[in-house]
């Protein structure tokens, strides 16, 4: 029997309190210094820390099979236990592509093996994301994987038809289409954002109608076909107001929105640092605003990193020929906070939401986002919300060293995660996997 | 890029001495012209190349007095303008300044008498940097050297034939020649054209201390 | 300055210092001894990514006439498609001793990650990157049109600016490193600056540009402008449905004989320029080539003498140590 006292944790930003996990589960909730604790219960000093429950995030790339230079799932999940994250689900776009029950069978299988967090794969809509033919989709549902979310991120499912069909298929099984929102052709060669800056520095652009017309036609679809849809890394105001219009009209969407996108701009792109290269790319302030503000509202559902770990050679190099993508694991909750909670514009009880209950919820995880109370699994973080700590991608536990934050300075900081009620970090540093 | 320009003021714990006033340099150049025809036993041949900035018009100025001694010698067709800029050998070390026009006159210069004309002579490498740019421009048969001040502090086998004033100095100290034609700022009458010496401030102490010694040198 | 690497960044001064810098430098091409040992012991290495024979000999004329050693590497291809990439590239220029590095290169960008990389401490100089900037093609053009106006008003070159001067840029701005430069750099010589082109070879969003922007070049030449630079056409624009046919964009946008016609019968000033290669018949008519309005040969001679001021003035000394004394 292994048993942790949380002492003196503020739940979700609330009154202090103590948590006792017991083999795995939250025993008990209360009052500072009440409960009654076992002979051998190890206490983690949780003073001034706020408790969440174990951050989910939607949008990971662990780039195993087939790119374990970049990372693997061992390392990114080791860095999602040390930005927080209990759960990740794993993009699609590997070598070979997730598009078979053999590849997400083996993800899953490494993520169990790894013992950081949950892995749940994600699996391609199209066989090789190639955008022409559906993959096995039910084959990978049915998997020990258990698949429920689809996706060609990186890719956009651009064919109408095919985009329905994938939209009812998932039906069948409560599924969900994750769609990486981009018009190929209005994006042909598309270095970054189309604006001022692009027009300064003869970078081709990557329009905002690109996102937006794609997601007004796949919210039209879902409607027509009455299934259910998910916007990955939604970047434009205009964006916004789709998704607000479709909701109001009780479409059954949900979008997700990255921490860079709510922080960086695409005057950093001045800077030719290929660093931050990602697609989509970053947009003008007025765009990082009205996504914040869209996430304190509830446009937005959820934040998922689209950490996207790159080799030194894929990004030391010209900024045309450079990989989009930046991490982000690590860095998440950061973000968060200095965008949305130190702003104002949410408290930590809706940051537990959009960080952890509702991608829980949208993909029908039991055992994840549950409120900290006693019968739940012991999925925890905490988070000290104190202190600002320079960004040293360095010190990261992923094997990207592509982190926009290079150099800035970021609130807070994990002080441990839990997961399954064994701390996988603690004192901000990854300590042991949860062995099963 | 920075234009490094001649301080007109003196800088801060500097003190100035005006040398040589607007009279003191027409009497030098005037007896410097004397002495080019006399060691050139008169105008013939003759050729004023003036180093860009400040020897260009003392150039001209020398150039006007041999027309008025010797109405057989052309100042305009027989004056020009020398930039060494490209010459230098410190071009590495210290940032150039924007090169000036080289203006040779139409008769060129091979074959002629060429006099250098500069207005201080220290160091000795912008002469040397204007005799490398002159074979670049042509051959002429000599070439002489005239000045308006030698400072002293050689640093080359190079010696003037024709000095308006020699003036020992330290090589803490700075000067500076300003002339109407290149430096238009106001000055007070009779010091139109100048000759200003800068020297480093002596703090009291040290006076106190050394009596005499006031303006020989920088503390250590 | 340690590098250069697009025209904004060049303040007025800085422009005309190299304008003035590089009339002297014509002045000793027309000597018959055209050297200068001004960067003697020198390296310049002149690092083309993409191909460009008239750019490189300019720069190889220029840093030849002031003595510096050039090696000339030619990468074309090797760093876009993942062979050597431009930090291995750039370490081996290092370890060759360069003090300046010309570079074109085919993306956006290049040469200034070049700059700031920490991989070398060479001045940098970019010779065209991408879509982005061409800052000593701008700087010909802006000599070129200092020495139309020096003709006209019989007023020395140096020193000079070009106030009040109307020029209109006509063609692909879209793709066109050569614009971009040119509306930084003569807007900040004082310039007046109209960039005409169909509307789909415009940037969008460009309101922060220092220039007009208009269709219908017939009502901007009305306007007897002093100078028009005609750019560069890429015949694939076409394919990508940017106008639908060669014919209607020399109708449009093209300086036909019809329109060199009608500024005769203005007597306007105009000049006529274009950074080369051209495309007679597309942009450019011949008649408009080679009439005596033409600048072409003027900008290619001028190219030599802008690339020897900007290397003269990049190689000579740093800022840090203080200018000694004169004499």
């Amino acid at each position: 029997m292994s048993s942790y006292l949380i002492s003196n944790a503020r739940p979700e930003g609330g009154e202090p309190a103590d948590l006792l996990l017991t083999d795995g589960v939250i025993g008990a909730v209360g009052p500072v210094g009440t409960l009654d604790v076992p002979e051998g219960t190890d206490v983690i000093d949780a003073a001034g820390a706020v408790a969440l429950p174990g951050l989910v995030d939607m949008h990971t790339h662990l780039r195993e099979p087939g790119h374990e230079d970049a990372e693997t799932v061992e390392t990114g999940t080791r860095a999602a236990a040390r930005g927080g994250f209990t759960a990740v689900f794993a993009m699609a776009n590997s070598h070979p592509v997730a598009d078979t029950a053999g590849v997400v069978e083996q993800v899953w299988q490494l993520g169990r093996d790894a013992g950081w967090c949950d892995v749940h794969p994600v699996g391609a809509v199209t066989v090789g994301l190639g955008g022409t033919q559906l993959s096995e989709i039910r084959a990978m549902a049915e998997s020990r994987a258990g698949v429920r979310m689809f996706s060609d991120d990186g890719k956009c499912v651009h064919d109408p038809v095919l985009m329905r069909r994938a939209l009812e298929y998932v039906k069948s099984f409560g599924g969900i289409i994750a769609q990486h929102a981009q018009e190929p052709r209005l994006t042909e060669g598309a270095q970054m954002n189309e604006g001022a800056v692009s027009a300064d520095l003869g970078l081709t652009g990557w329009p905002a109608v690109a996102e937006e017309a794609i997601i007004a036609r796949d919210v039209l679809l879902t409607q027509h076909v009455d299934s259910r849809l998910h916007i990955c890394h939604l970047s434009t105001k205009g964006s916004v107001d789709i998704v607000r219009w479709a909701k109001e009209r009780g479409v059954a969407v949900t979008a997700e929105v990255t921490p860079h996108h709510l922080l960086l701009t695409d005057e950093l792109v001045r800077t030719f640092d290929p660093v931050y290269k990602v697609n989509p790319p970053l947009r003008t302030d007025d765009d990082v605003q009205a996504l914040r503000r869209a996430v304190a509202e509830g446009t937005i559902d959820v934040i998922g990193t689209d950490h996207a770990p790159h080799t030194a050679e894929d990004k030391e190099c010209e900024w045309s020929c450079a990989a989009h993508g930046m991490t982000g694991l690590e860095t998440a909750l950061a973000v968060v906070q200095s965008t949305l909670v130190d702003t104002g514009l949410i408290g930590w009880e809706r940051v537990a939401q959009i960080m952890s209950r509702t991608p829980a919820r949208i993909l029908g995880l039991t055992d994840q986002g549950q409120e900290l109370a006693p019968g739940a699994t012991a999925n925890i973080v905490l988070w000290d919300p104190s202190g600002q700590t320079p960004v040293d991608p360095t010190t990261h536990a992923s094997k990207g060293r592509n982190s926009p934050y290079r150099g800035m300075t970021l609130p807070g900081g994990v002080r441990a995660t839990f997961y399954r009620g064994h701390p996988v970090v603690r004192d901000g540093e990854p300590a042991t996997p949860l062995t099963r | 890029m920075s234009v490094p320009e001649h301080a007109e003021q003196s800088p801060r714990s500097m003190t100035s001495r005006v040398i040589l006033s607007t009279p003191d340099i027409d009497r030098a150049l005037s007896r410097i012209a004397h002495e080019i025809l006399e060691s050139n036993k008169g105008s013939r041949g003759l050729v004023l190349l003036g180093i860009a900035r400040r020897g260009y018009p003392l150039a001209q100025r020398l150039a006007a007095k041999l027309e008025q001694i010797d109405p057989d010698f052309h100042a305009q067709q027989s004056t020009g303008q020398l930039d060494i800029t490209m010459y230098r050998d410190d071009l590495r070390r210290h940032p150039a300044r924007t090169p000036q026009p080289t203006v040779i006159p139409d008769s060129g210069i091979d074959g002629r008498t060429l006099v250098l004309v500069d207005d201080v002579l220290f160091s000795g490498r912008t002469i040397r940097a204007a005799l490398d740019a002159l074979v670049d421009v042509g051959r002429p048969n000599a070439v002489r050297l005239a000045v308006l001040v030698d400072r002293g502090h050689r640093e080359l086998p190079i010696r003037a034939d024709h000095v308006g004033k020699n003036l020992p100095t330290s090589s803490h100290e700075k000067v500076r020649v300003l002339l109407r034609e290149s430096d238009p700022q106001p000055r007070a009458r009779g010091h139109e054209d100048c000759v200003i010496i800068d020297s480093p401030v002596v703090s009291d102490d040290d006076v106190a201390r050394a009596p005499g010694t006031a303006g020989k040198g920088p503390r250590a | 300055m340690k590098h250069l690497l697009t025209t904004n960044e060049l303040s007025y001064r800085e422009a005309v210092r190299i304008l003035d810098t590089a009339d002297q430098m014509a002045a000793v091409s027309s000597r018959s001894v055209k050297k200068l040992p001004a960067l003697r012991g020198r390296t310049v290495v002149n690092l083309f990514f993409e191909d460009s024979t008239r750019t490189r000999i300019s720069f190889e004329t220029a840093a030849k006439r002031l003595s510096a050693d050039v090696i000339n590497f030619s990468a074309k291809g090797s760093s876009v498609s993942k062979g050597e990439s431009l930090k291995d590239t750039a370490q081996t220029l290092m370890a060759m001793s360069a003090d300046a590095v010309v570079i074109r290169h085919a993306s956006s960008g290049a040469p200034q990650q070049l700059a700031d990389s920490g991989w070398i401490d060479a001045a940098v100089i970019n010779a065209g990157d991408g879509k982005h900037a061409h800052p000593t093609q701008a700087l010909l053009d802006a000599m070129t049109l200092r020495r139309v106006r020096s003709g006209a008003t019989g007023v020395a070159s140096t020193g000079m600016d070009l106030e009040g001067m109307h020029v209109v840029i006509v063609g692909d701005v879209l793709h066109s490193r050569v614009a971009r430069s040119n509306v930084w750099l003569l807007t900040t010589l004082g310039a007046r600056v109209t960039l005409v082109a169909p509307p789909t070879l415009v940037p969008v969003a460009m309101d922060d540009w220092p220039c007009e922007v208009g269709y219908d070049l017939d009502a901007v030449l009305a306007e007897a402008p002093d100078a028009v630079m005609m750019l560069r056409l890429q015949r694939e624009r076409m394919n990508a449905a940017f106008f639908p046919s060669e014919a209607e964009y020399t109708r449009g946008w093209g300086l036909t004989s019809q329109r060199v016609q009608r500024l005769e019968d203005m007597g306007a000033p105009t000049v006529f320029m274009h950074p080369g290669p051209m495309n007679r018949g597309l942009e450019i008519s011949s008649e408009a080539a080679d009439s005596p309005r033409s600048t072409v040969l003027e900008q290619v001679a001028n190219g030599v003498a802008v690339r020897m001021a900007v290397l003269f003035l990049l190689l000579s000394g740093d800022e840090s140590s203080p200018y000694p004394s004169e004499n």
